[in-house]
């Protein structure tokens, strides 16, 4: 009963448990590459402070633990991962887990809005083009979409910043918040916003690019499939062809580059991020790489490896309901 | 462009006269100063961690014995009066009464004693600068006296807030420093508090209403943002959400481009304290090297002046020692060989050295490693390549981060050249000895002489220096090591750096110390209106 009651809880239940494993392994490959840079935390500690003597650097690496052979580090770290201890960054001297519940709000809200536009408004263009196909509108939407694809994000945000921070005042140029103002409930999440606002254009501009362009192929080709002369042969209107037929049928592919993008996200975030100085996950991440903060960066992999894990079982649960005949086993 | 030191930039030249007139205005109370800063320091402990970006901060909540004007002459802070025994063997200081803790405690010898302790055993400059001392003696609650086992003249310039803030024993005694909550919220005499920390984001400062100097400081508040990309720093800068960045906050292209407007002001001031000089260091074991005819043919084959002139934009001075000329009570050109731009010269020294110029024009190869600080130390290697070239040395260019940097040439010494540079400080024992003394060599500690040189009479005249009590002699001192290490060039001092701070024309008062805004605590700066 249970069974045919909940599939897609027992799919998922299935799912994350296979997962278990692949986070391990995610866990070793992460350490071991790691391990190979050049530098551990306690040089660049030593090397930020202009000077040090021997006995300054050799307390910091028995701090740290380093002066344990790496094989004895890695055994301690799997160790911690399986009693869910992320470990604690020396560097900053807070918990990891702390640090990274911290700065993962401002991330999921850059990411999920960010995806969330570029997602709907890509597929809107992208049905817009499919139903002007080699018009004018077409042609402006596909050349727009190139540019934006073509154009590093990082010139785009300093762009923005300049025309609407730096000349026309209008936008603060980087941060979250107002700092020191004190702002609470209507006035806060307002503030948050406005801040909010060019970081997400900038970020969502290129995925936008992607998915219109996407989703004008695979409208095309749905168009030509039978059932879409069949309608037609009906004589049922066209906008509810294209709406009830055809974009139902092209969104599959949309979802799956929706999952598949989630890591890539994660990735262009660290740029937007590092640009308005917008205090996420993706800068801690790049900062935890310059210091060799091992501890911290491990966790953020280990965490942004359990976000497109959980993305990605997501979607194929997506699938299922957009498209029936897709089963999940 | 040349830039004279004691000079202000751009339209500032004209702001420095406009400056001491209103310098003269009455100071306004209140207002908020917004910083822009990077990177962000781990935490906020200044007594064990001489990181420059942290001391910006710490050094307004926690304070030293002392401070040092823009010409390095002692003013009272936390201590009022002190004295230095005719033998060098004792430092007596008569603390200030009446000063608080942030937390209501009072401030008493025990705290100097205390930190005196901690900087001795944990700060990475302070082992060296404070090992002479024996004993510390509180005979009141407002009287320290230090002992000294030899007399240690560098002492004289190492009380800074920078450098020896005094941090509460009853704080920190019998804790584990870095995880106490006060290396991250501290608790100091300074004119402003800890209020927050927003990691990645901003941190904010206020006010101290019961600071010691009634009536100081104006500002209400100050606020750190930290911003990571040098792009978004000069649009912060530029539209008015920060007024001020140091350490060169905007790239040395941008600068001309910002003080041209009527907004911002940049200076060089209050940087001497660190006394920062871009230099060469050459691997001494690795032939052809380590002859020295080479490394003087290389000193000679790169123009300074036209370095400093394109890739620095000005922003530094052609380096005639590794003591910057800014450290104007050790610095000499007095028998010190110079080498003035001359090409023809250089080959002449190559062609001495047996390294004819090959079939393809070349002599021989070298690779040199380019300081992870930013695009000028790129640019700088770049530079280096293509004058080198010019004499006949090939010259190939590794980059990298900080940690592998200082893994490869500090941890390995597997490097061939490498420009970066070096705080030459007030006293050359804290700041040059590292650099040439062949005991303080040891493999994996950085930015402590990597290139293997060893010369006993150097050596001799550092330690010479380093607890010698009549200045004559120790002048002679350094004067002779300035002599032998120019003409040695195990490292080749290129330019005398000079960071720049960029500020908003209204921030008054923000650079009145030979450590500006690194090691001032803000008490008398001001924010005019409008």
């Amino acid at each position: 009963m249970a069974e045919r009651r909940f599939p897609r809880l027992r799919y998922a239940g299935r799912r994350l448990l296979k997962s278990v494993p692949i986070l391990l392994a995610i866990a070793v490959c992460n350490f071991v590459l790691l391990k190979l840079a050049p530098g551990d935390a306690a040089d660049v500690l030593a090397g930020e402070a202009g000077s040090a003597t021997p006995e300054y650097l050799a307390a910091l690496k028995s701090q740290f633990g380093l002066d344990q052979p790496d094989w004895m580090q890695l055994l301690h770290y799997v160790w911690r991962l399986l009693r869910l201890d992320l470990g604690f960054s020396f560097r900053n001297n807070e918990s990891v887990l702390s640090m990274i519940l911290s700065r993962m709000p401002a991330t999921l809200l850059l990411m999920v809005g960010a995806l969330g536009l570029a997602f709907i408004a890509g597929a809107a263009l992208g049905v817009l083009a499919s139903r002007r196909v080699n018009t004018w509108v077409d042609n402006v939407i596909s050349v727009v979409a190139l540019l934006f694809y073509a154009t590093p994000i990082f010139l785009i945000g300093l762009g923005l910043i300049v025309v609407f921070a730096v000349k026309l005042g209008v936008l603060p140029t980087g941060g979250l918040t107002s700092v020191g103002a004190g702002y609470t409930g209507l006035r806060a999440a307002g503030d948050v916003a406005v801040h909010l606002l060019m970081p997400l254009v900038t970020l969502a501009l290129f995925f936008l690019a992607l998915y219109a362009r996407l989703m004008r192929a695979s409208m095309l080709e749905v168009f030509n499939q039978d059932y879409v002369t069949t309608a037609r042969a009906k004589g049922l209107p066209e906008r509810l062809i294209t709406m009830k037929h055809v974009v139902r049928n092209a969104m599959l592919p949309m979802v799956t580059m929706l999952g598949l993008q989630v890591g890539t996200l994660l990735g262009g975030s660290v740029l937007v991020e590092t640009v308005f100085a917008w205090p996420g996950i993706g800068r801690l991440a790049f900062e935890a790489v310059m210091s060799r903060d091992l501890n911290l960066l491990l966790g953020i992999l280990l965490v942004c490896s359990v976000i497109v894990i959980a993305a990605n079982i997501m979607v194929d649960l997506a699938y299922a309901w957009l498209d029936p005949r897709i089963e999940l086993a | 462009m040349t830039l004279s030191r004691r000079h202000l930039l751009g339209t500032a030249a004209f702001a420095g006269l406009a400056g001491q007139v209103q310098a003269q205005d009455a100071p306004v109370t209140g207002g908020t100063l917004t910083a822009v800063m990077y990177p962000e320091p781990p935490y906020l402990l200044s007594a064990v961690d001489p990181t420059l970006q942290m001391a910006v901060v710490t050094t307004k909540m926690t304070e030293g014995l002392l401070w040092y004007d823009l010409d390095m002459k002692a003013h009272p802070l936390l201590a009022e009066r002190w004295e230095v025994a005719e033998d060098g063997l004792s430092y007596t200081f008569h603390l200030r009464q009446g000063v608080k803790w942030h937390d209501g405690h009072d401030f008493t010898s025990a705290d100097v004693a205390y930190s005196l302790s901690v900087w001795k055993a944990r700060h990475a400059r302070g082992r060296q600068s404070f090992q002479k001392v024996s004993a510390v003696e509180t005979p009141d609650a407002h009287t320290v006296t230090i002992r000294l086992s030899a007399p240690s003249p560098q002492l004289a310039t190492v009380w800074s807030s920078y450098e020896s803030p005094v941090i509460p024993k009853h704080v920190f005694d019998g804790t584990d420093l870095l995880t106490n909550k006060a290396a991250t919220a501290p608790v100091g005499t300074g004119p402003f508090r800890f209020k927050e920390w927003v990691r990645g984001d901003h941190m904010i400062l206020e006010r101290n209403p019961d600071y010691w100097d009634a009536g100081k400081p104006y500002l209400d508040r100050i606020v750190f943002r930290f911003i990571a990309d040098a792009g978004s720093r000069t649009a912060a800068l530029e539209s008015g959400e920060a007024q001020i960045g140091c350490l060169t906050p905007v790239p040395l292209s941008d600068m001309a481009r910002l003080t041209a407007g009527k907004e911002l002001v940049a200076t060089t001031e209050g940087y001497d304290y660190m006394a920062p000089v871009l230099l060469m260091q050459i691997n001494t074991r690795k032939a052809p090297l380590s002859d020295r005819l080479v490394r003087q043919a290389i000193a000679y084959a790169i123009n300074r002046d036209a370095l400093t002139k394109t890739v620095w934009f000005g922003f530094g001075k052609p380096a005639t020692s590794p003591i910057a000329s800014v450290v104007k009570a050790w610095y000499t050109t007095d028998g010190v060989p110079a080498y003035p731009y001359d090409p023809k010269k250089a080959e002449a020294l190559l062609d001495e050295a047996g390294l004819k110029r090959g079939a393809d024009g070349k002599r021989f190869k070298m690779q040199t490693d380019a300081f992870p600080g930013g695009a000028e130390f790129t640019r700088t290697a770049e530079f280096i390549k293509q004058q080198l070239g010019r004499v006949g040395i090939e010259v190939e260019i590794r980059t990298s981060d900080l940690p592998s940097y200082v893994r490869r040439v500090y941890g390995e010494y597997e490097f061939e050249t490498s420009s970066m540079y070096n705080g030459a400080f007030p006293d050359p024992s804290a700041g040059i000895q590292r650099m040439y003394w062949s005991k303080a060599a040891q493999k994996g500690v950085p930015f402590v002489n990597p290139t293997g040189y060893s010369d006993p009479a150097v050596d001799h005249d550092f330690e010479d220096a380093q607890t010698q009590n009549d200045p004559k002699k120790r002048w002679d001192d350094y004067a002779s090591m300035q002599r032998r290490v120019m003409t040695d060039l195990s490292v080749v001092p290129l330019m005398e750096m000079r960071f720049v701070t960029v500020a908003n024309r209204r921030v008054r008062n923000h650079t009145i110390s030979a450590d500006g805004l690194i090691g001032s605590n803000f008490s008398t700066a001001w924010l005019a209106n409008g």
